[in-house]
């Protein structure tokens, strides 16, 4: 019950929920909603881990897990730019779909034992830091640094930059985007991809890196859900995104922990001796998001903030609308 | 004005539009299996074998098919009503969870008593689990999706303390190995069953259920408000439709179906509660395939019955498939993802051709505004 292995373990956690959620708040940014994240993150996880075992090079698996993932969110892409369809139907269909392939493919791999995984490392200086260092830069898989990285590549992208500017347009005016000759289709499937090969990076940092191997479902175990409510919390900001991410993994972590020692605060810890009670524990992270999505929902309406204004509803060039 | 014989044609396609959907799904299947090196052929003979071949087999769909059925009315309120319900799982789990409670508390009741009192609690606890949503999404502004989906996550954990705890077979707390279900229901308390085969009364329920939907839905003042809101949420409330209400009403109602479906599997099927620590140990995934169904269905009451007796035929038959093939049975759950991928991309020719209908049509029949997805859903659903 070290407070800072809990929180070194619990960012390493929170970077899974931090790529799914950076990747679908891109997708939502341009203005299409994926529900299917759940699925992706399940087919990289399965993915990276199954090319690992049967290559022995964990980079191939990493490359992998996010190709295939990129691939199936196109399947949400055609469906709802190209058919227009109902966008909520196609990404619980996604959810299906890609928990039911990898569940096929991925049958017989719980038992593969354990393979090569990425590395992990401490960086010089930064790990010296008091307090910030062995929580942050110490002995974390070089994802983990990777996700530092992304999230101010993410926000500079999305507010300093020409494209970052297009993908705006897109998701809150895109008649007037197409006014200006952005491909809104374009940039909406290149944005959905996006969204999934960051679900693929989630599931395969789970499966090669934070918790290796093979669970079947229990892998992402709604993960991919509860970065579909972070990007709400967020209000579609990559920092808050991170903030929120980086505290769901630690609570992630801290319910694992709570029940190992006898003694807690000095009292005797009482999910030591019920274990029963850890299925409340259990409940937390869900109980959480809930009570997450109310923040967000009040705050959004009293800040006025909300989601891209063209969020759910397809692109037609020429009809009445947004 | 008659209907020319194109429109006829394009009339056919719409309502054949599923059975496409349905072959394109077996096609890709098909190349999944062959990527198994398996052959399609034979696997898919031994999934019809084993989900028609005999009187026990069609026995077993339909019995497979009741919770779907259940499930799948409470979607068709749902959805109609612009509210999206993905905690069918857990509504599931909560309703069967009360009516267990009470046909094991109250074992000196007759049966003709605690079979209507337990269905009643299961349709409140479904309505409960369903209900929180609803409120939290009127007054709150809360995305029902993800509330949904985590009161079922919340839902598998109490289950499993409640089936290691307090409800534990009293029989099974004594042992070591400590199986987490609880005692078997008394024989009395057993819905009846048209022997030698496990269809039970449940399936007749469903099915008079699913004509009492269709007219609550379109013969009912309700339910002619939970369509509207769901049409159009402002239109309603200048109507003067409490549209908050009729918000949290769509999924208490759809909550208490699924619940049914719980308590209806309890006390149809397997006359105990049993976790193998998830919520698809106890429900099937009918939660989840019931709204496939539902979707297969067109959101109608009535046609949620044949699509229910399908996606029952396909879990079925995909067991037996299983069995002889050694085929993952997770299959199915890739094939019903495709099933809904094909429904849901073909609607744009199905839109195409209303339009071209109603541009066709003399001005005072079209309306506008008619199709599902206006922006003000959208909205909604962010």
């Amino acid at each position: 019950m070290d407070p800072l292995i809990i929180l070194q373990a619990g960012v390493a956690s929170g970077t899974v929920l931090l790529f799914a959620t950076i990747g679908e708040l891109l997708t939502e940014r341009s203005g299409v909603l994926n529900l299917g994240v759940e699925g992706m993150m399940l087919i990289g996880a399965m993915t990276g881990f199954s090319v690992t075992v049967a290559t022995g090079n964990p980079w191939l698996g990493l490359l992998l897990a996010m190709l295939v993932a990129g691939l199936l969110s196109q399947v949400h892409a055609l469906i709802t730019i190209t058919l227009q369809a109902d966008q909520v139907v196609s990404g619980l269909a996604l959810t299906f779909l890609g928990t039911g392939i990898s569940l096929v493919l991925g049958e017989g791999l719980s038992k593969a034992g354990t393979v090569a995984l990425l590395p992990s490392f401490s960086i010089p200086l930064l790990s010296q830091i008091p307090i910030l260092g062995p929580i942050f830069f110490t002995k974390q898989s070089i994802l983990v640094y990777i996700g530092y990285l992304l999230v101010p590549a993410t926000w500079y992208f999305i507010n300093r930059t020409r494209p970052g500017l297009h993908l705006r347009a897109v998701g809150e005016y895109p008649a007037a985007a197409d006014a200006l000759g952005i491909n809104v289709h374009g940039m909406r499937y290149l944005y959905v991809f996006v969204g999934g090969v960051l679900a693929g990076l989630a599931g395969a940092t789970i499966s090669l890196a934070v918790a290796p191997g093979w669970f079947s479902e229990l892998t992402t175990a709604g993960q991919g859900w509860i970065a579909v409510g972070l990007v709400i919390f967020a209000q579609w900001d990559p920092v808050r995104a991170a903030v929120g991410s980086y505290a769901f993994g630690a609570l992630r972590r801290l319910i694992l922990d709570i029940q190992g020692p006898t003694l807690l605060f000095g009292f005797a810890n009482p999910f030591y001796y019920n274990p029963y009670w850890g299925f409340f524990l259990q409940m937390l992270p869900y109980a959480f998001t809930v009570i997450v999505l109310v923040i967000g929902s009040r705050e959004a309406i009293r800040k006025r903030l909300g989601a891209p204004a063209a969020l759910g509803t397809p692109y037609i060039r020429g009809e009445r609308g947004l | 004005m008659k209907p020319s014989q194109k429109e006829w044609l394009s009339r056919l396609v719409d309502a054949l539009l599923p059975v496409f959907a349905t072959l394109a799904a077996l096609f890709v299947g098909a190349i999944m299996l062959l990527f198994l090196k398996v052959n399609p052929i034979q696997a898919y003979a031994a999934l019809w074998e084993g989900a028609f071949g005999s009187s026990n087999a069609l026995a077993e769909t339909l019995v497979k098919a009741t919770p779907l059925l259940l499930v799948a009315l409470g979607i068709c309120i749902s959805f109609r009503g612009d509210v999206i319900n993905i905690g069918g799982e857990g509504q599931m789990v909560i309703g069967a969870i009360l009516a267990t409670w009470l046909g094991l508390t109250f074992t000196d009741w007759p049966g003709w008593a605690m079979i209507p009192v337990a269905m009643l609690a299961g349709l409140i606890g479904g309505a409960i689990w369903g209900g929180i949503p609803g409120l939290l999404k009127a007054y709150f502004n809360v995305n029902e999706i993800l509330s949904t989906v985590m009161m079922n996550a919340i839902a598998v954990q109490l289950m499993n303390f409640l089936l290691r705890g307090p409800m534990i077979d009293p029989s099974q707390a004594q042992l070591a190995s400590k199986i987490p279900q609880t005692a078997r229901l008394v024989e009395a308390f057993r819905l009846a069953r048209w022997v030698p085969t496990r269809l039970h009364l449940g399936a007749l329920i469903a099915v008079v259920l699913a004509v009492l939907v269709y007219i609550l839905l379109w013969r009912t003042t309700l339910g002619y408000r939970i369509r509207a809101v769901g049409q159009n949420p402002h239109a309603s409330r200048y109507a003067g439709i409490n549209v908050k209400r009729y918000i949290v009403l769509a999924l208490l109602l759809s909550g208490a179906f699924a619940g049914l479906a719980g308590a209806i599997q309890v006390f149809g099927v397997n006359y105990r509660m049993i976790t193998d620590g998830s919520a698809s140990g106890f429900t099937g995934s009918a939660g989840f395939n019931g709204i496939v169904a539902a979707l297969f269905g067109q959101l109608h009451p009535i046609w949620s019955i044949p699509a229910s007796v399908l996606f029952g035929a396909l879990l079925v038959g995909a067991n037996s498939m299983q069995r002889a093939m050694q085929v993952p049975s997770a299959l199915i759950t890739a094939m019903n993802g495709l099933v809904v991928v094909f429904v849901v991309s073909s609607e744009i020719w199905r839109r195409r051709r209303q339009r071209r209908r109603l541009a066709a049509a003399p001005e005072t029949e079209s309306s506008p505004g008619s199709g599902s997805a206006s922006p003000e859903s959208a909205e909604e659903a962010a």
